[in-house]
């Protein structure tokens, strides 16, 4: 078997040709550039602005004229300044230095970049790391687009399989260390290196998309009792500021079984990114025993930094979720928040004297949610594996205004939408996920999986239903005149809200909660409000009811899963006292 | 050493609100700083926004008024504003561009930087960790304010909010490590700057305070410059000399009235309320400067003061701002005595990680919490007792509301030049929720309520 000629370039897709061409930068207003003298560039193809090369991206052409979104701060940047043709769209390199890392919005690595991120300051490269690498495919072997290689390892992350571009293997480096630059094989003719570039905006191809359903578990119990979501499935969570969004996220960022996370802070804090990545790094990982960090991306975009790159990171985001799905994987893409990222768009569409539709926003954002919220899927990969990408987009609507048009246009493309309510958060009932402002379009799909699992569902549903409605009425008339079995359902619904859906994400034993976990408190308290219901109608004083003490229950959250049954005996002991 | 005496540009095409634009000009960045001379000699001084081919658009800080197309001269800085840093502000009182009001020289830096700053890599940010203590209580034990922390304090017309803002820069100290306040005031009323600066005057005697004023009759747009400047200021003395650095911003709703201004003089297409599309990533430049950085001992706090116009927390000012910071003080009218904050509304995001054990007492998050619940459960029994009468009430509703009052006249109510002492606070704190019964407090521990409960005697 041979070793691998290192001479050559890596093949570079989607090449545009004449690279190195340049034109003049004849306008700059913020992060709009004009660029005269760009005859022959293509539409998103990237452009080195300036003496500093600020890096930017053609979005409109009219004759050798360019209009380029720059990516980076355009303080000093003058008409007269020389405007370098790349010849090739925006695209981030993807590789296995992924796993555990913190990037900006281009995918460059923020570890070890400068205290402060100034443009003109270099960055560091990412691929001067060895990495232990594995061939999985024979000398002479004919091989599939998309089939693995090899694979090389850090830590107890996920193997990172490097993925064959189709063709006879006509060589393959051994078993061994190598960088992530270097060649691994020769695949039809062309050489193979562990990272590669790959554009953004673009969709990574697949074989087939995949119809069956398989639920995901966030460990979160509103959601995955109420409001599930399927591998590869779609999610808005629309909230005002102070709602909990961001705690949310992170919570399902940490507990969710995917085997890789992407988590885009697109134009939030830069606090909380630094909480995230330093909680990541001090988690580990119940199920790999590694640290929750080395399964996650952390596309770090905060709110103070380039706007552009900004509206970018979510792309860079679910372009690196499909990477990995290509390996088989299933992966989270979570992003905080998309209404960021609509907005640099309506900055740029006004900087560039776009019309504007409605408030303001350029006329494609329905059309731009839409592309993006469809890259999620549930796949059959090139190499025929299963691999997915799931979407989870935070959304901020200003004023909390939920007929504002990122969170409609939003609600029609996603498959599910988790929205935070005010009010519980004002109440302090977290997760502030409202159970009748929320839809799950695959609920009863993914409820059909276990039976029990449906009836579960239909029953708290039910429960929380009723005695929403009795609340709205018991504010006009007072409680005390409701009939007994209707004062019964109120309680019920304090049980099932205080004792199952309120979760905190500061306790360490409630924090995450599993399937089995959530099913069994699920029970316990519905057996409760039934027998409750029971004695109420055999005539038991209802104030004796709601006198009873709940509390061994209410905190059955808190409490190991197999001391669950026996608390709920103790309420049904404490219930009979009631007589 | 030769001196280039720099290019003189003369052709004013257009003058239009706060803007001149500039023809026949070359090679001027975006984001240049111009000096604007008069026929008089006068000397103004502004930004770039905009440069297409020879014509630059220059935002004037003074304004044009006065100015004329003919003999008006503009000259270009070659870069981004930079402006001095270091020690030299502190204990100073300067304009909303830092000239000396207080009779002193110029302010000279050991240093300069450009006064945008750059953005702090996310990486090497610290989580915030530690409280600064304002000594107003309402704030110390319900919304701890933590270092490198945003905390904004949402207010209406005719509330006391700047006096609130300005007795936490007089008071707020982080425990006997080097601490220092820049205050900026922007677009203040002449009587309200002189209030805070009456209410800081120990402070910068103490050489620990910078304050900016920017008045309300001084020139509009060097307010959008003014924020900038403190926190510029700000990150010197935190991350260069290691302070911990309060900087106060108020009022900040005149701030983005001063960016609107601009936008709509450069008939940008409005977003809402006519503010331009780009208010939160603005805002954001200015709020995300706050922070830690690992490895170094000091941190930029910033509190925001803003007024909701009509008192409407979801006009874009409160609305954005909410968005970006770490929590808000709301102020209100129902609170009827100073420092009229409304606890139920108010949040600080970071307390958890700034307060409670070895930070400020150990049971401080659960008794914060315990208030909290109460208070929310004082309130319901209060709009049931509207409808039915106390009377109709139950006993323990009745303790209930005895503890909201009680909650209002010890432990929120404060004189405007009263510093509690961490220890008073919590004192008071627990006087109020021992108007409870003991089997109420299930938020506290066992142990907790044995060392801070007061049984009814």
């Amino acid at each position: 078997m041979g070793a691998v000629n290192t001479s050559g370039a890596p093949g570079a897709p989607d090449t545009v040709s004449a690279s190195g061409a340049a034109g003049t930068v004849s306008r700059v207003n913020g992060p709009l550039v004009e660029v005269d003298g760009l005859a022959g560039a293509a539409m998103f193809e990237l452009v080195e602005l300036g003496p500093h090369r600020l890096s930017g991206e053609v979005v409109s052409l009219r004759g050798a004229h360019a209009t380029v979104q720059a990516y980076e701060y355009t303080g000093g940047l003058a008409p007269g300044h020389r405007a370098e043709r790349r010849g090739a769209p925006l695209s981030a390199l993807l590789g296995p230095h992924l796993l555990g890392g913190v990037f900006d919005g281009l995918l460059r690595p923020l570890d070890g970049a400068g205290l402060w991120l100034d443009p003109a300051a270099p960055r560091p490269s990412p691929t001067d790391r060895a990495w232990e690498f594995a061939p999985l495919a024979e000398q002479g072997a004919v091989i599939g687009r998309g089939t693995a290689l090899g694979a090389v390892r850090s830590g107890a992350s996920p193997p990172y399989l490097v993925l064959s571009p189709g063709g006879e293997v006509s060589a393959i480096r051994r078993a061994g260390p190598c960088r992530a630059a270097d060649p691994v094989a020769v695949v039809g003719g062309a050489e193979v290196t562990v990272e590669r570039r790959r554009p953004v905006r673009r969709p990574l191809p697949y074989a087939a998309r995949l119809d069956e359903m398989t639920p995901l578990t966030t460990g979160q119990r509103v959601i995955d009792l109420l409001l599930p979501v399927s591998l590869g499935g779609t999610v808005a969570v629309p909230g005002g500021f102070g709602t909990g969004k961001t705690v949310l996220l992170q919570q399902i960022a940490k507990w969710c079984d995917a085997d890789v996370v992407v988590y885009v802070g697109c134009g939030e804090r830069g606090n909380e990114m630094a909480d995230v990545v330093a909680e990541l790094a001090g988690m580990p990982d119940p199920r790999t025993g590694g640290r929750l960090a080395d399964r996650t991306v952390v596309i770090a975009n905060t709110s103070n930094m380039p706007m552009m790159a900004r509206e970018s990171s979510v792309y860079t985001g679910v372009t690196v979720a499909e990477h990995f799905r290509d390996m088989g994987y299933d992966a989270v893409v979570i992003a905080d928040s998309t209404s960021r990222w609509a907005e640099a768009r309506r900055e740029l569409g006004s900087r560039s004297g776009a019309l504007p539709a409605e408030e303001g926003y350029p006329a494609d954002l329905a059309s731009a949610l839409a592309a993006f919220y469809e890259r999620a899927g549930r796949v059959t990969t090139l190499g025929g594996r299963t691999g997915s990408v799931t979407i989870v987009g935070a959304v901020s609507p200003p004023g909390g205004d939920l007929t504002e048009p990122v969170t409609t246009l939003t609600q029609r493309f996603v498959r599910s939408q988790w929205t935070l309510d005010r009010d519980l958060a004002y109440a302090r009932h977290y997760p502030a996920v409202s159970w009748s402002g929320s839809f799950a379009r695959d609920a009863d799909a993914l409820a059909g999986v276990t039976p029990e699992g449906a009836a579960r569902r239909a029953r708290v549903t039910a429960l929380l239903a009723e005695a929403d409605r009795l609340t709205a009425l018991a504010e006009l008339v007072g409680a005390g005149t409701l009939p007994p079995h209707e004062r019964v359902a109120l309680l019920g619904g304090r049980l099932v809200r205080e004792g199952l859906l309120q979760q905190s994400a500061l306790s360490p034993t409630d924090a995450h909660c599993g399937p089995a976990r959530t099913a069994a408190l699920a029970d316990a308290l519905l057996a409760v409000v039934e027998r409750a219901q029971a004695l109420a109608r055999q005539g038991v004083p209802v104030a004796s009811i709601e006198d009873r003490d709940f509390s061994p229950l209410l905190r059955a959250k808190d409490a190991p899963e197999e001391e669950i049954p026996a608390r709920r005996d103790a309420v049904l002991r404490e219930l009979e006292a009631a007589r | 050493m030769t001196v280039w005496a720099p290019v003189e540009y003369t052709g004013v095409a257009e003058l239009r609100g706060p803007l001149v634009l500039v023809r026949g000009v070359r090679g001027v960045g975006w984001d240049e700083y111009a000096t604007i001379e008069l026929e008089s000699g006068e000397r103004r001084h502004g930004l770039v926004l905009e440069t297409d081919r020879d014509l630059a658009v220059v935002q004037v800080f003074e304004g044009t008024a006065g100015l004329r197309a003919e003999g008006t001269r503009v000259t270009f800085a070659g870069g981004p504003l930079r402006v001095p840093v270091g020690a030299g502000w502190l204990g100073r009182v300067c304009d909303g561009r830092g000239r000396p009001l207080d009779g002193g020289p110029p302010v000279l830096g050991a240093a300069d930087a450009a006064v945008n700053g750059f953005p702090l890599n996310p990486t090497r940010r610290e989580p915030p960790s530690e409280p600064v203590l304002t000594g107003i209580s309402a704030v110390d034990a319900l919304t701890t304010l933590v270092r490198g922390q945003k905390l904004a304090v949402f207010s209406s017309g005719g509330l006391p909010h700047l006096e609130l803002a300005a007795q936490i820069a007089a008071q707020a100290d982080t425990g006997g490590t080097a601490f220092a306040v820049v205050f900026a005031a922007i677009g203040l009323t002449h009587a309200d700057a002189a209030s805070v600066r009456d209410t800081l005057e120990e402070r910068l005697a103490a050489g620990e305070s910078a304050l900016l004023l920017n008045l309300a009759d001084d020139p509009v747009i060097e307010r959008v410059l003014t924020p900038r400047l403190a926190l510029t200021v700000a990150e010197y003395l935190a991350f260069e000399l290691e302070r911990h650095v309060l900087v106060v911003l108020a009022d900040m709703t005149s701030y983005c009235e001063a960016l609107r201004e601009v936008s709509s003089a450069r008939g940008e297409i409005p977003a809402r309320r006519a503010y331009p599309g780009y208010l939160y990533s603005d805002l954001a430049s200015l709020y995300e400067r706050c922070g830690r950085v690992t490895g170094l001992a000091g941190s930029v706090t910033v509190l925001p003061v803003l007024t909701m116009p009509a008192g409407d927390i979801t006009h874009p000012v409160p609305d954005l701002t909410g968005y970006i910071t770490e929590g808000q003080i709301l102020l209100s009218r129902d609170v009827p005595v100073y420092p009229h904050v409304d606890p139920l509304s108010s949040l600080s995001r970071m307390m958890r990680a700034g307060a409670g054990p070895g930070r400020t007492r150990p049971e401080h998050l659960d008794l914060a919490a315990q208030i909290l619940a109460a208070l929310a459960r004082a309130r319901q029994a209060a709009e049931l007792a509207e409808l039915v009468g106390e009377s109709a009430l139950g006993a323990v509703d009745r303790r209930y509301l005895a503890m909201a009052e009680a909650f209002t006249n010890v432990l929120l109510a404060q004189r405007r030049d009263e510093a509690r002492s961490l220890d008073e606070t919590f004192e008071r704190a627990w006087r109020v929720v021992s108007v409870l019964p003991r089997r109420e407090l299930s938020m506290l521990s066992p142990a907790a309520l044995d060392a801070g409960y007061r049984e009814r005697t």
